[in-house]
């Protein structure tokens, strides 16, 4: 094994700037291309708030930063750690149900003392890996105990932060779990049988959920029965997007966003501003950024080198796709409203250090290939 | 082995999480395909409707109003104007300390309880950076004491705003009428939108029919509002057409003076000039002051008027119907002059009274020792009612009503203050309609002396006594002299000239002499009216029956309550050679015309006519 090792190091026509610092150039330019754009519209967002800006910048930078540091750890060590961090993950979990703070009606802080933690944020990364590490001890794919099992790592974690209640991040954490089972070859008759469980589990669902949450997927169903409450967003956000046309009504220029009309405007709103100030086009442009992004997380998946690196890469590719389905679903109106930002766009800090820990994983994944022999 | 088993599953696996990626990336590109589909759908196909909604959102249409109007009598006199007025405004997010600040104010300024409690209601439902009013109607002693501690309450404005003013308080208030709050049945006949800034609208009188006129014509100015509704800027800005300032015929002066005359006696005088139509004087007494409506009357006030026995609200002149009385007579006897029914030479015996043949009921004559033998111009002088009992027998009732209604009677004159009652002139048709009776002999005679069921306004009084004035020029009575604009009056109301059949001109000017005798001459029933006039005036008393006495009972002022009184009537024009002036005078339970309506007639006639006096008038 070290000698594969050696040889990648020895060899001299690979020692790029990419492989030693374990950066990926594709996923680094996207990801750049994305935060960069996601400025000026949050500039605009925000009434020109430097402020903003320069709080933005900062995450950004902890943000790049951590996933700098995350490529570099191999995915060997992450393997090994990874059911000690979900151990750990689901005590946190449990320990804000019952210490947590609550911050805007919902229990998802942890108070350390120094620093105000959201164990939830972490589960993101670690669930996927836990049912990665779990899948990839036998062969593919899987037999129906190991996904019984599987899908119980994924539903403790689900079910814990749901009753934070997180309804957004458990459908995060949830759908990041069942990308792996899926990308592991989770059989289409189970899928199927899956889907018909989820419509038959819906009532019982609704029978669960919270009256605010009740409320929201009310309010995406009949928007304009409560124009000025919970229908109000929906509305505005359409209104903004659709004024904007083919070509937007230019930076810092949008009425929807600076006179207040949009709620959110520079958070989970956000592509309803980039809608308004740079129409079509300027969504195209972002959606075409994201496209590489996942496109090149994809790529790298394919191209690990083992089952663990494959499933978790592919399944965070995958997740965030969902992010953007999701946030820009639920802006146009398609979607009920969850609490999703738009990735890297989105003013907010916690979910996007998460968000590029898991890119760093996917650098790590690609930048630590064993080169092997033909 | 194992060893291959693991290379060949590892190929497999590979190749699976190819397939699976495959399709998970299918289904992103579908999934974003779909989203790229709504985007165009908002963004392309519904652009224009998604455009209007976020125009809505901000832009919003603040109205204008314009200010009203001026009223002028026909020599400039204001009657009707806007003053400026004060309300005492405070803008929430500007202030500390609420309770402070008005605390502090209101040793400044009077603040009740109930201004204090509105205030605060106002307070919770009005945006922080909006001016909620505190007190409304500063009075200027007020706005200068603020004035000077003006810096001490920040965030605290006083306002200025226009209100109706009638300067004259009571002064012709029957005809000027006045303006109201709007309110719900105003707001049915009116375009909401030309008054969505206008507060206040004509309610009656003048200032209802010419509401068009004065008004105006609302402008607005768009501006840019935020979500708050705060304005952030003005886009554009239609300035409102001020209404027309309107001129009526009305003569204050005259006015004044015939109000004066009244002398708080109850009932109503028009005075119009023949030729024209022009209204000089539009009296009904008592009157109201104006100004109370106009920011809406308090409970007490406006029960003390509606109680009142007087019935100051009630405007006498366009709906106070009368019976004629003797005042018809000149008409009645005209009328059958031009259809040849009698000569003006024929006469007949007064005894007193007049008995229909074959009938043992007696109809009195006023005086009960007969006045005779009368002709029709003695019969009009000393207003005998036997040869008018005669009179209307050899005509009957149809000849009777279609000869009234030439002059107007039992119809609206379209006078353009709106309102006007139309009076009854009973005819066969219309008792067998109403009453489904037929007509009875003994209902002729009395419609002959003006009694019975007969009733007449007193502008259709006056506008027939015009129209005698003038050998049959009928023209429609009216307060308008000018507007802005021209003088048109608007929709509805007519100004209209007719000239009534003259078969003989001689008949006319019998009637006429005969009205001149009234007060000129020796046996006239006004002859004390006539004493030392400088100028000829016709006119006839007339004294209208409020309750009919029975055969033989005898008319006592002293011991019948005052409501139940005659009403006292007398109309007149003069020169009388060259009419310039006509008036129709009405005192309800005044007694008889002789007595109280000649000599307030003299009057009225005397301050226009006479130069001394019309130097007198002149303020």
């Amino acid at each position: 094994m070290s000698q594969y090792i050696d040889m990648g190091r020895n060899d001299a026509s690979r020692r790029d700037w990419q492989s030693v610092l374990h950066l990926d150039a594709t996923l680094l330019f996207g990801l750049t291309c994305a935060s960069v754009f996601g400025l000026f519209v949050l500039f605009s967002a925000t009434d020109q708030s430097h402020t903003t800006l320069i709080r933005q910048l900062v995450r950004l930078g902890v943000a790049f930063a951590t996933m700098a540091v995350i490529a570099q750890l191999r995915p060997q060590w992450l393997m090994r750690w990874t059911p000690w961090l979900y151990g750990i993950g689901l005590v946190l979990l449990l320990a804000v149900l019952i210490f947590g703070d609550t911050g805007k009606g919902a229990q998802r802080w942890l108070d350390l003392g120094f620093i105000r933690f959201q164990p939830s944020e972490m589960m993101k990364l670690v669930v996927p890996m836990m049912v990665a590490w779990f899948l990839s001890d036998k062969g593919l794919p899987p037999k129906i105990t190991r996904i019984l099992i599987a899908g119980l790592l994924i539903a403790i974690p689900v079910v814990l932060i749901a009753r934070q209640p997180d309804l957004g991040t458990s459908l995060l954490i949830a759908s990041a779990g069942f990308f792996v089972l899926f990308l592991a070859g989770l059989s289409w008759k189970l899928l199927a049988g899956l889907g018909v469980s989820a419509a038959a589990g819906a009532p019982i669902l609704w029978h669960f959920m919270h009256s605010y949450q009740r409320q929201r997927v009310y309010t995406f169903l009949h928007p304009e029965q409560d124009p000025l409450g919970t229908g109000y967003h929906i509305i505005q956000s359409k209104i903004a997007i659709g004024s904007g046309g083919t070509f937007g009504k230019g930076w810092l220029n949008g009425t929807q966003a600076h006179l207040e009309f949009l709620p959110e405007s520079s958070t989970d709103f956000i592509f309803a501003v980039l809608g308004e100030e740079f129409g079509l086009a300027g969504i195209l442009l972002l959606l075409l950024i994201y496209t590489v992004i996942i496109v090149r997380s994809l790529y790298i998946a394919t191209q690990a080198q083992d089952t663990y690196c494959r499933l978790l890469g592919g399944s965070l590719g995958l997740t965030f796709f969902i992010y953007i389905i999701v946030n820009t679903g639920m802006v146009t109106g398609l979607l009920p409203v969850v609490g999703l930002p738009l990735p890297l766009v989105s003013y907010g800090g916690t979910s996007m250090v998460t968000l590029m820990a898991g890119f760093g994983i996917l650098m790590s994944i690609h930048t630590h290939r064993k080169l092997l022999p033909t | 082995m194992p060893h291959r088993v693991t290379i060949k599953d590892y190929l497999f696996e590979s190749r699976l999480f190819m397939r699976r990626t495959v399709v998970a990336l299918i289904i992103a590109g579908l999934l974003f395909v779909g989203l790229i589909a709504r985007l165009i759908y908002l963004q392309v196909v519904d652009h224009e409707h998604y455009v209007t909604l976020s125009d809505e959102n901000r832009i919003k249409i603040q109205p204008l109003a314009p200010n009203r109007g001026l009223i002028f009598d026909r020599n400039g006199v204001i009657l009707a104007e806007n003053l400026p007025s004060y309300r005492l405004e405070i803008t929430q997010e500007l202030v500390k300390d609420m309770d402070t600040t008005l605390d502090k104010l209101s040793q400044l300024i009077r603040i009740q309880d109930i201004d204090r409690k509105r205030f605060k209601k106002l307070l919770k439902q009005t945006p922080h950076f909006k001016p909620v009013p505190l007190r409304f109607h500063l009075n200027d002693e007020e706005v200068a004491r603020f004035a000077v501690d003006r810096h001490r309450f920040p965030g605290v404005d006083i306002v200025a705003g226009l209100t109706r003013h009638y300067p004259n308080g009571a002064l012709a208030v029957h005809a000027l009428g006045y303006v109201g709050r709007i309110d719900i049945r105003d707001l049915q006949r009116i375009d909401t939108s030309n008054y969505s800034g206008t507060t206040h609208i004509g309610k009656t009188g003048i200032e209802k029919t010419y509401e068009d006129k004065l008004h105006g014509k609302a402008g607005y100015s768009q501006v840019e509002t935020n979500a708050e509704g705060r304005i952030l800027r003005t886009l554009e800005r239609v300035a409102p057409i001020p209404g027309e300032n309107i001129t009526l015929t009305i003569d204050a002066r005259l006015q004044t003076r015939v109000e004066a005359i009244f002398n708080n006696r109850a009932g109503a005088a028009i005075v119009l000039e023949p030729q024209t139509g022009d209204i000089l004087a539009f009296v009904s007494m008592p009157g109201y002051d104006p100004n109370l409506f106009v920011n809406g009357i308090d409970v007490k006030t406006y029960r003390d008027l509606r109680n009142n026995i007087y019935q100051p609200l009630f405007n006498r002149a366009l709906r106070g119907q009368y019976p004629p009385g003797s005042t018809i007579k000149p008409f009645v006897g005209l009328g059958a002059l031009e259809q040849h029914t009698v000569t003006a030479h024929d006469s007949i015996f007064c005894p007193g009274f007049y008995q229909l043949p074959r009938k043992d009921r007696k109809y009195r004559d006023w005086k009960k020792t007969g006045h005779g033998t009368m002709s029709m111009v003695s019969a009009i002088t000393q207003s005998c009612d036997v040869y008018f009992y005669d009179l209307a027998l050899s005509m009957g009732i149809d000849q009777l009503h279609d000869s009234l209604a030439l002059f107007g009677f039992g119809k609206r004159t379209g006078i353009d203050i709106s309102g006007e009652a139309p009076g009854l002139l009973p005819s066969r048709s219309w008792k067998r309609k109403t009453r489904d009776q037929p007509w009875y002999p003994g209902e002729t005679l009395i419609t002959g002396i003006g009694q019975g069921f007969m009733l007449t306004t007193p502008i259709q009084l006056a506008s027939a006594t015009a129209t005698l004035a003038t050998y049959g020029q009928k023209i429609t009575p009216h307060v308008i002299l000018s507007s802005q604009s021209g003088s048109e009056p608007p929709a509805g109301t007519v100004i209209s000239t007719s000239q009534l059949p003259v078969n003989e001109l001689q008949h006319w000017q019998t009637v006429i002499h005969a009205m001149q005798e009234v007060v000129h001459g020796k046996r006239g029933t006004a002859r004390r009216t006539g004493q030392n006039a400088s100028y000829r005036m016709a006119g006839k008393t007339g004294t209208a029956q409020v309750f009919g006495l029975k055969e033989e009972e005898k008319y006592d002022a002293e011991t019948i309550a005052e409501k139940l009184r005659d009403h006292s009537l007398f109309i007149a024009f003069a020169p009388v050679n060259n009419p310039q002036i006509a008036v129709a005078v009405i005192i309800e339970n005044g007694g008889s015309g002789s007595a109280v309506a000649a000599p307030m007639v003299r009057q009225i006639i005397d301050s226009w006519l006479a130069p001394e006096l019309s130097q007198e008038l002149t303020p």
